[in-house]
C-alpha cells in the first residue's frame, strides 16, 4: 500500500527480528493492522462494524466447533442430540444460544457494514472489487446460515430446507435434477443434513479467505472516509494502532454488552418456536418462515402472484437472486464521481427511502401471505429494484452535488459535521488551543 | 451498457410487480376472501405471572413440585415428557433418595429386554433414564387417542407462541362454543370428539379438558389446587422442563453484563486518552462557529437545497 | 491557521504518562480477564457431560450369584466380573505365598471384609485389554483355576492375581460397596 508516510517496521526484540526474517509476519501484521497502516482520521462509528463482522465470524466459528463436538447429523439423533447439548453438556446452553444469536449479530453487524458503504459509495473506483469480494461473502454466509438453521432438525429447519430447496425447481428442465442433487433425495432427509453439516464447517473456513481477501483489497487504495475525499498527505491520516484499534476496542465493547442482552435474557426472541418441534415431514406448520435476516429477500420471492410470459414461481426465485446480484454490478450503475452521500443531498433522500423499503420488506418478509403484507411487498419490492436499477444512475447523472472539502484535514479542521473523535477531546482540544 | 441493461431489468421486474399488485388488489375488491371464524374468535394468551419471569427471575421450587405432581397425576397419561431425565428432579429441591423412589414407583415402565429369553421386556426405571413415554410409538398413541397425537411436553412452552401464558391460557380456556359463532358462521359448528377453545388456533381442540375440578390433585404443600392454581403450576413445571438452566442463565448474565459494562467504560476512557493525544484538537473553529455556517448555508443555496 | 501536529506516542512525560499508562492497562487487563473468562466455558464443555456422569454408579443384584458362579455386567461401558468364590478357592488364594506374585496382594485387601466370597474386578487383561475368560460354565479357567485370557496367554488364579503370561497387573478391583446384602454398588 502506497502511502509514503506510513511507518516501517523495525522488529523491536531479537527473537522477533529472527522471526520477521524468516516470515514476515510481524511485518504483515504491522503493516497491516499496527502502527504501519495509515488510515484517515475522521472516521465515524460506521467504520467500526468491519472489525465487528470479523469479531463474529470468530465467535462463530469458535462456539461452531465446539458444538459440533456434540452434535450428532443423523435425522434421528440431530434434535435430542441439541437437547443434549442444552441440558447436559457443561456450559452447553451458553454455547448454543451463542452461535445461535451469534448468528443473528452476525447478519445485524453486516447489513451496517454494507449501509454504510451504499451510503458513503464504499464502492466507487478504487474500491470495486472490496465492493464485490464482500458481497462474495455476504453469499456464502446467506449459506452457511441458511445450512445452519437445518442442522436442529425442527419444523422450520425441515421445512425451510424444502422451501428453499423448492426454488430451483422453478427453473425449467435443469430445475428439478438440480434440487434433487442437492437434496440426495426427494425431500430433506438423512442425506441432505449429513452433507449440510460438512458444508456448514467447510464454509466459514471459505468465508475467512475471501475476508483476507477483501481487506488486503481495501488495503491497496486504503480505508474511504465520510468525506469521501482521497488522502492527500500525512495531516489527512493516524496509524491504526493505537488510535482505530482503541476505537474498535469501545466499539467490541458496545457489541458485547448488546449481544450479553440478548443472549442471557432472551435469546430466543429472535427465533421461532416452531424449530422447538421435531421435523415432521407429514406436517406443515401454519406459517414457514425463514429466520429474520432472509425476510426482505422472502417479501421479494412472495411478491410475485402472476405469471407474465414467465410462471409467478419463476419470476419470485429470478428476482430474489437478481436482489442480491445486482448489487455486484452497483460501481457500474451509479458512476457519481462524488463519494459520500454527505455531499449529494438528493442521493441522501433517496438513501433513507432505501432504507426504510428494506425495513418494510423484511417486516412484511416475516408476516403471513395476507393480500394486505403481499400488496405491500409489491409495492417495496418494486421500490427495490427501481432505486438501484432506474433511479440511481438517473440521480448520478443528473444531481448538483455540494461542494467538497479541499481535504480530509481540511474538513477536520472547518468542523464538518461527521468526524471521528469524540467530543470530550474537540473541547478540550479548543480549550487548549485558546 | 450496464446501466441500460440494468434499466430495462428494473422495468421489468417492476412492472410484472405492479401488474401482480394491479390484478391482486382487483381480485380482493371483486372476490373478497370468506372470513373465517379464527379470525374473529380466537384469542391472545391470559397474562401469567411466573416468578421465572424477567431478567431476574428464579424458579419457585414450590410451584414447580406441585406441577410435577399436576404432570404426574393428570398428564402423564398421555403425554410423554422424552427430554427429562429422573436425575434432573433434584432440580426440583427433591435429594437422590426421592428420586430414586420417584422414579422406582413411575407408573410407566422402561423398555428392556428379559435377560434370560431375550423377549421385549419392561423394568423400573433409574435415576438416570429420562421419562419413559405412554405409548410405544405414534401409531399406537394417535389409536389412543381419536387419531390425535398428544405431543411431548419437555419443550412445549417453548415451542408455542405465547409461551407458559398459551399452556395456562389453553388449560383454563375450555368454554362452550359462543352463539355467536355459529350465528356468524353457521357451519362453524364443533365436530364431535373436539372440544371448543378460543386459545387453540384452530378453536376446536382434540384434548378433552384435563382439569375439570377443583381438588382433582391433593397438594401436600396446603396450596387450594383450583383449575386455575393447578394450571398455573404445571404451566410454571414445564417452563422448567423446557429450560431447566434459567437460573444459571440469569445469574450469569447478570454477571457478564456488569463486567462488560465495566469493561466498555474503561475501553472508553482510554479510546478519549489516546485520540487526546492526536493533537487533531487543534481546530480553532467548529461546526457552531458563525462563519462556517455562514458558508455551508451558501453552498446549500448555490445549489437551491433548502435547509 | 494551526498547523496538526501527527503524534501517536505521547509526549508529556511524569504524571500525565503515568496516568494515561494507568487506563490503557486497566482497559486492556479487563479485556484479558475476559477473554480468559470466556473460553472457561470452551474448555469445560469436554469434561464428561451430565448424562454420562449419571452413569458413573451402576447397581448390581447379585442375589442369584450361587457359589462357584459369576457374572459379567457392563460398568462405565467397560466389563465387569462379579464371582461368588467357594470356600476351597479362598484356600488356595490365601495359601500362595506373597513373594510368589507378579503383583503382590492378598486375598482380603481385594475384598470388603466379612464378605471375601465376593470377588469384584474389572473384566480387562491387564496386558492389553483383552476380555478374560472364566466366568461362563464351562470357559476355560486357565492352569490357575481364575480367570484366563486367551490373547497372549496370560494366566490368572482364583484371586484375579496375575500369575502367568505377559499380564504386569492384577485384574483391577474398582472402587465398589454392598448397598445391602444382595446389591453392591460399583463406583
Amino acid at each position: 500500500m502506497s502511502f509514503s508516510w506510513a511507518k516501517t517496521y523495525e522488529p523491536k526484540s531479537p527473537f522477533m527480528r529472527w522471526l520477521d526474517d524468516r516470515l514476515p509476519l510481524p511485518r504483515l501484521v504491522y503493516g497491516a493492522t499496527g502502527p504501519g497502516y495509515p488510515v484517515p482520521r475522521n472516521l465515524n462509528y460506521f467504520w467500526n462494524f468491519g472489525v465487528l463482522a470479523g469479531l463474529a465470524l470468530v465467535i462463530q466459528i469458535v462456539t461452531g466447533i465446539v458444538l459440533a463436538m456434540h452434535y450428532v447429523s443423523t435425522a434421528d439423533g440431530a434434535f435430542n442430540s441439541v437437547e443434549h447439548i442444552m441440558r447436559d453438556v457443561n456450559a452447553g446452553w451458553l454455547l448454543r444460544y451463542a452461535h445461535m444469536n451469534g448468528a443473528s449479530f452476525f447478519f445485524i453487524v453486516v447489513y451496517i457494514h454494507i449501509f454504510r458503504g451504499l451510503y458513503f459509495g464504499s464502492y466507487k473506483p478504487p474500491r470495486e472489487l472490496v465492493w464485490m469480494l464482500g458481497l462474495v461473502i455476504y453469499l456464502l454466509m446467506m449459506a452457511t446460515a441458511f445450512m445452519g438453521y437445518v442442522l436442529p432438525w425442527g419444523q422450520m429447519s425441515y421445512w425451510g430446507a424444502q422451501v428453499i430447496t423448492g426454488f430451483f425447481s422453478a427453473f425449467p428442465l435443469v430445475g428439478e435434477p438440480v434440487r434433487l442433487w442437492l437434496l440426495g433425495g426427494y425431500a430433506p432427509d438423512q442425506a441432505a443434513l449429513t452433507r449440510f453439516f460438512s458444508l456448514h464447517y467447510l464454509l466459514p473456513f471459505v468465508i475467512a479467505a475471501v475476508v483476507i481477501l477483501h481487506i488486503w483489497a481495501l488495503h491497496i487504495p486504503g480505508s474511504g472516509n465520510p468525506t469521501g475525499v482521497d488522502v492527500k498527505d500525512e495531516k489527512d491520516t493516524l496509524p491504526f494502532h493505537p488510535f482505530y484499534t482503541a476505537k474498535d476496542g469501545f466499539g467490541v465493547g458496545v457489541f458485547l454488552i448488546l449481544y450479553a442482552l440478548v443472549l442471557y435474557f432472551a435469546p430466543n426472541y429472535l427465533g421461532h418456536p416452531d424449530n422447538y418441534i421435531p421435523a415432521n415431514p407429514l406436517a406443515t406448520p401454519a406459517h414457514i418462515v425463514p429466520e429474520w435476516y432472509f425476510w426482505p429477500f422472502y417479501a421479494i420471492l412472495r411478491a410475485f402472484t402472476v405469471g407474465f410470459i414467465l410462471p409467478a414461481k419463476l419470476w419470485g426465485v429470478l428476482a430474489m437472486f437478481s436482489s442480491i446480484l445486482l448489487l455486484f454490478f452497483l460501481p457500474w450503475l451509479d458512476r457519481s464521481p462524488v463519494r459520500s452521500g454527505n455531499y449529494r443531498p438528493i442521493f441522501r433522500r433517496f438513501f433513507w427511502i432505501l432504507v426504510v423499503d428494506v425495513l418494510v420488506l423484511g417486516w412484511c418478509g416475516g408476516a403471513p401471505a395476507t393480500p394486505f403484507y403481499v400488496s405491500l411487498s409489491q409495492i417495496a419490492a418494486a421500490y427495490y429494484f427501481a432505486h438501484f436499477l432506474i433511479i440511481l444512475p438517473l440521480i448520478a447523472r443528473f444531481e448538483r452535488p455540494l461542494p467538497l472539502p479541499n481535504s480530509i484535514s481540511e474538513s477536520v479542521l472547518h468542523g464538518e459535521k461527521r468526524e471521528a473523535a469524540p467530543a470530550g477531546t474537540a473541547r478540550r482540544a479548543s480549550a487548549a488551543a485558546r | 451498457m450496464v446501466r441500460i441493461i440494468g434499466f430495462l431489468v428494473g422495468l421489468g421486474f417492476a412492472g410484472v410487480l405492479l401488474i401482480s399488485l394491479f390484478v391482486g388488489v382487483s381480485n380482493y375488491f371483486s372476490n373478497p376472501p370468506a372470513p373465517m371464524p379464527e379470525g374473529k374468535f380466537h384469542e391472545e394468551p391470559k397474562h401469567l405471572a411466573l416468578a421465572s419471569d424477567g431478567p431476574f427471575g428464579k424458579f419457585d421450587r414450590e410451584q414447580l413440585q406441585r406441577g410435577f405432581q399436576v404432570y404426574k397425576e393428570v398428564c402423564s397419561a398421555c403425554h410423554s415428557l422424552s427430554l427429562v431425565a429422573f436425575r434432573d428432579l433434584q432440580g426440583l429441591g427433591y435429594n437422590e433418595a426421592e428420586v430414586k423412589a420417584i422414579a422406582n414407583q413411575w407408573a410407566i415402565e422402561v423398555p428392556s429386554v428379559n435377560p434370560e429369553t431375550g423377549e421385549p421386556a419392561t423394568r423400573k426405571a433409574l435415576p438416570s433414564d429420562r421419562f419413559p413415554s405412554p405409548y410405544a410409538n405414534e401409531t399406537a398413541a394417535r389409536a389412543a387417542n381419536n387419531n390425535a397425537l398428544p405431543p411431548d411436553l419437555s419443550l412445549i412452552t417453548k415451542a408455542r407462541e405465547g409461551g407458559a401464558a398459551y399452556v395456562y391460557s389453553l388449560l383454563t380456556g375450555y368454554q362452550n362454543q359462543p352463539a355467536k359463532l355459529l350465528k356468524e358462521f353457521p357451519t362453524a359448528k364443533t365436530p364431535p370428539g373436539l372440544h371448543y377453545n378460543p386459545f387453540f388456533a384452530n378453536l376446536n381442540l382434540a384434548m378433552p379438558p384435563p382439569l375439570t375440578s377443583e381438588g382433582q390433585v391433593v397438594y401436600t404443600d396446603g396450596t387450594k389446587p383450583t383449575v386455575d392454581q393447578m394450571a398455573q403450576d404445571v404451566a410454571a413445571f414445564l417452563v422448567w422442563t423446557a429450560e431447566p438452566k434459567l437460573e444459571n442463565r440469569h445469574r450469569s448474565g447478570i454477571a457478564v453484563v456488569i463486567f462488560l459494562l465495566f469493561a466498555t467504560v474503561l475501553a472508553y476512557l482510554a479510546y478519549q486518552q489516546i485520540w487526546a493525544e492526536a493533537k487533531r484538537k487543534v481546530r480553532r473553529t467548529g461546526p457552531l462557529d458563525p462563519k462556517n455556517k455562514a458558508k455551508s448555508r451558501r453552498a446549500k443555496a448555490k445549489q437551491g437545497i433548502a435547509g | 491557521m494551526a498547523t496538526l501536529e501527527q503524534s501517536a506516542e505521547g509526549s508529556d512525560s511524569g504524571d500525565g504518562v503515568r496516568r494515561r499508562d494507568f487506563i490503557n492497562v486497566a482497559a486492556l487487563s479487563f479485556a484479558g480477564v475476559g477473554v480468559v473468562a470466556a473460553s472457561l466455558p470452551l474448555i469445560t464443555q469436554m469434561n464428561p457431560s451430565a448424562d454420562v456422569l449419571a452413569l458413573a454408579a451402576t447397581e448390581v443384584d447379585i442375589s442369584k450369584i450361587l457359589p462357584g458362579q459369576a457374572i459379567k455386567t457392563v460398568w462405565r461401558k467397560q466389563p465387569v466380573f462379579v464371582r461368588n468364590l467357594t470356600p476351597k478357592e479362598i484356600a488356595e488364594a490365601n495359601a500362595v505365598p506373597l513373594r510368589e506374585l507378579r503383583d503382590p496382594q492378598t486375598l482380603a485387601e481385594r475384598t470388603k471384609p466379612g464378605k471375601t466370597n465376593w470377588l469384584i474386578t474389572m473384566g480387562v487383561c491387564t496386558h492389553l485389554g483383552c476380555i478374560p475368560l472364566g466366568t461362563g460354565e464351562g470357559e476355560n479357567r486357565g492352569p490357575y483355576g481364575g480367570y484366563f485370557c486367551p490373547c497372549h496367554g496370560s494366566a490368572y488364579d482364583t484371586a484375579a492375581r496375575i500369575r502367568q503370561g505377559p499380564a504386569p497387573l492384577n485384574l483391577q478391583v474398582p472402587e465398589y460397596q454392598f448397598k445391602s446384602p444382595t446389591v453392591v454398588q460399583i463406583g
